[in-house]
């Protein structure tokens, strides 16, 4: 496990919010030279501390006016199946995550589409065709908040 | 309206955030100083709100991550505002995401370890307003996560 400190912690903070700014600015911002900056939003990326980047953007702009969950409960279980659908799940383009959980259902899917139509167009074609899917349940986003998490 | 271009950019982008603007530039086929142009255009017009990074909770100790379904007390007229208030105070809570069917709502918690989440469940996540009913899925394995938008 990694240990943060609390200006760790703030840099992190500062990187969630906008990762390409410079050392330099982050380094302002809490009071460090470019170099000590510099080195410490290195060791964050190097311990694992941040696993990547994500680009943040405007779905409406973009014309995905829709996000959808779907609960999905394989109808035949096995290791075989649940393989299978992993694959196939994870290649069409509007399903966004595939997460696998315990409790209601198997599998959780984040899916875009430009509308409601366009939604049953990819639900009907692509989600309910996938191997060994049985109930799906659907629940519309209406919004999402992202939070700092135990950071601050 | 997004050009062709501006969408090869965002293909390439989405696929790799960490990519430089030379390197980007360089896989969507164009010059740095036509890439650098297209970039300042989405962001001002607000497409691209930011480029974030992503915190590894699991690295830093969190091993347990659980999503919790909501179901709220609607004959409270506040229920939404009041509990969503009181949810943002509780630092382990990583996600608020509102719904349209079965269920109202969805809280992405995080927790060191199943003593941890227990106490944070008994403590916090009890406490939150209005609840008529609550269901737990535990996380397993994250399948597919990049998020990427098929532009």
């Amino acid at each position: 496990m990694i240990a943060l400190d609390t200006t760790d912690r703030l840099i992190l903070r500062e990187l969630v919010r906008d990762a390409t700014q410079p050392a330099s600015t982050i380094g302002r911002k809490l009071g460090l030279s470019q170099p000590a900056a510099w080195r410490r939003i290195r060791r964050l990326y190097d311990s694992g501390a941040i696993k990547g980047q994500r680009l943040d953007l405007d779905h409406e702009r973009l014309g995905f006016g829709v996000t959808v969950f779907l609960g999905v409960k394989l109808a035949t279980k096995g290791r075989v199946s649940l393989d299978d659908f992993e694959r196939a799940v994870s290649a069409i383009p509007e399903v966004q995550t595939v997460e696998h959980i315990l409790g209601l259902y198997d599998y959780r899917l984040r899916v875009v589409a430009r509308d409601i139509s366009d939604f049953e167009r990819v639900l009907r074609r692509r989600i309910m065709t996938l191997p060994g899917v049985g109930d799906v349940e659907a629940n519309v986003l209406l919004s999402e908040e992202r939070r700092p998490g135990p950071i601050g | 309206m997004l050009t062709d271009t501006d969408r090869r950019i965002l293909r390439h982008y989405q696929h790799d955030p960490m990519l430089g603007p030379a390197d980007l530039a360089d896989r969507a086929g164009i010059t740095p100083a036509t890439c650098a142009r297209r970039l300042d255009r989405m962001q001002a017009a607000g497409i691209i709100r930011a480029n974030r990074a992503v915190i590894d909770w699991r690295a830093l100790g969190y091993e347990v991550e659980v999503s919790l379904r909501i179901t709220l007390d609607k004959t409270q007229p506040r229920a939404f505002d009041e509990f969503i208030a009181t949810a943002r105070n509780v630092p382990e809570v990583i996600e608020i995401q509102t719904f349209l069917g079965r269920v109202d709502l969805r809280l992405s918690v995080i927790a060191r370890d199943m003593a941890h989440y227990q106490q944070l469940y008994r403590s916090a996540i009890l406490d939150l307003p209005h609840i008529a009913d609550i269901e737990a899925l535990m996380h397993v394995a994250r399948i597919k996560s990049d998020e990427v938008l098929p532009v």
